[in-house]
């Protein structure tokens, strides 16, 4: 029921920011809204929420707060990718991570960050949650422990990613 | 002084946009140039729908009021693209590797190695064939 | 309508641009480059109908944007699982 409920909250939230041309909503507007918004509740409630760990206010404050770190490694790693593209200076190499998280949106939200960030591309995940990343520029230090140190890769990634969805 | 910001983000959104162009056509194999694809253009169109956004917000400082539906419309997406680039380049990632692209000039391979542990008898079975 | 408009300046570059990455998609010498360079291409245009709807103060290009990148995704994801061998 609660699944139900708050799909269809955020289904309409988006039709009220998809429908807004700078005055306010007109009645048949809302009502068609609010219809198409329960139909798609009723038919993607499951697929949409899973479990209730991130109804929580502290974890999208978390996720709020992750965007700024985020945003400058990210503009640190555009201005590193401009770097190689110009000079051609590339290592390349793919590399075993174990970032010990469990749930699936954590993983997703690693995986994104590793491929928007520091020259590293995610390519794949096997059974036991350890990421395989793609490097540009191998770190030789790196190389010599068995999985790789997560550091070097994520850089303080994993842990926002288990303060906000583990 | 609004415009010079205006501006400075459509120039360096272009800047990163060609840069990703530039690695595309200079990188030597598929994950490098995943590599420059996407993180560069997604830079950079960060920086274009960021002028379009300050665009609309200044429009409708101005006092047009359609133009905030301009904001929130380039706003979702940007949403829409943040969410989808990263996915969809981890998706061609595995999907090279799997059929059997290899990484040019790579120095380690662990993903490889974790392959061929895990079914070395259909490895064998290849080879015999 | 004004052809100094910076609005308009960006959009030529960025098809410029997507030319640019044509020549990747005409030379990729395997299919995931090619998929590399159409993504790339599919980022740029959802880019450049942002800057037109700006440039013409029209917003149904953005909605068209919106529609475009989710579906340019869904492309994505689907050419690659063809590429690694699952069915669809």
């Amino acid at each position: 029921m609660w699944a139900f409920i708050g799909t269809t909250v955020f289904c309409f939230i988006v039709w009220l920011a998809l429908s807004f041309n700078g005055h306010m909503w007109a009645n048949d507007e809302l009502l068609a809204g609010a219809v198409l918004s329960v139909a798609a509740g009723v038919v993607a409630r499951t697929l949409f929420v899973r479990d209730f760990k991130m109804a929580h206010p502290k974890r999208w404050l978390f996720f709020l707060a992750y965007l700024f770190p985020f945003f400058y490694e990210m503009a640190k790693a555009n201005l590193d990718v401009a770097y190689r593209v110009v000079t051609g200076r590339i290592r390349p190499g793919i590399v075993k991570i174990s970032p010990g998280l469990k749930s699936d949106i954590a993983l997703t939200m690693l995986a994104n960050s590793i491929t928007l960030t520091p020259g590293t591309l995610s390519v794949d995940l096997d059974e036991d949650n350890n990421l395989y990343v793609h490097w540009i520029n191998v770190d030789e230090g790196a190389l010599e422990e068995m999985p790789r140190p997560c550091r070097p890769v994520c850089a303080s990634f994993s842990q926002w990613a288990r303060r906000v969805a583990e | 002084m609004m415009e010079w910001v205006l501006y400075a983000c459509l120039a360096i959104g272009l800047l990163f946009n060609f840069l990703a162009v530039v690695g595309l056509l200079r990188f030597p194999d598929v994950y490098t140039r995943l590599h420059a694809g996407t993180k560069c253009a997604t830079f950079g169109s960060i920086f274009l729908s960021l002028a379009v956004i300050l665009y609309g917000l200044w429009r409708f400082y101005d006092g047009n009021e359609a133009m905030a539906a301009l904001s929130v419309h380039a706003f979702i997406a940007l949403v829409a693209l943040l969410l989808t680039n990263p996915t969809g380049a981890h998706a061609i990632a595995r999907a090279a590797h799997r059929s059997g692209v290899v990484p040019l000039q790579a120095v380690v391979d662990d993903l490889e190695e974790h392959n061929q542990q895990s079914m070395p008898t259909s490895q064998e079975e290849k080879n015999v064939e | 309508m004004n052809w100094t408009d910076p609005f308009l300046i960006s959009l030529a570059v960025l098809l410029l641009c997507m030319f640019l990455a044509l020549i990747r998609v005409l030379l990729g010498p395997t299919a995931p480059d090619r998929v590399v360079a159409l993504d790339t291409i599919n980022t740029m245009v959802v880019a450049a109908m942002l800057v037109f709807g700006a440039a013409y103060r029209e917003i149904i290009y953005i909605d068209v944007a919106i529609v475009y990148a989710v579906l340019s995704f869904i492309t994505t994801l689907y050419v690659a699982k063809y590429l690694e061998g699952g069915s669809l």
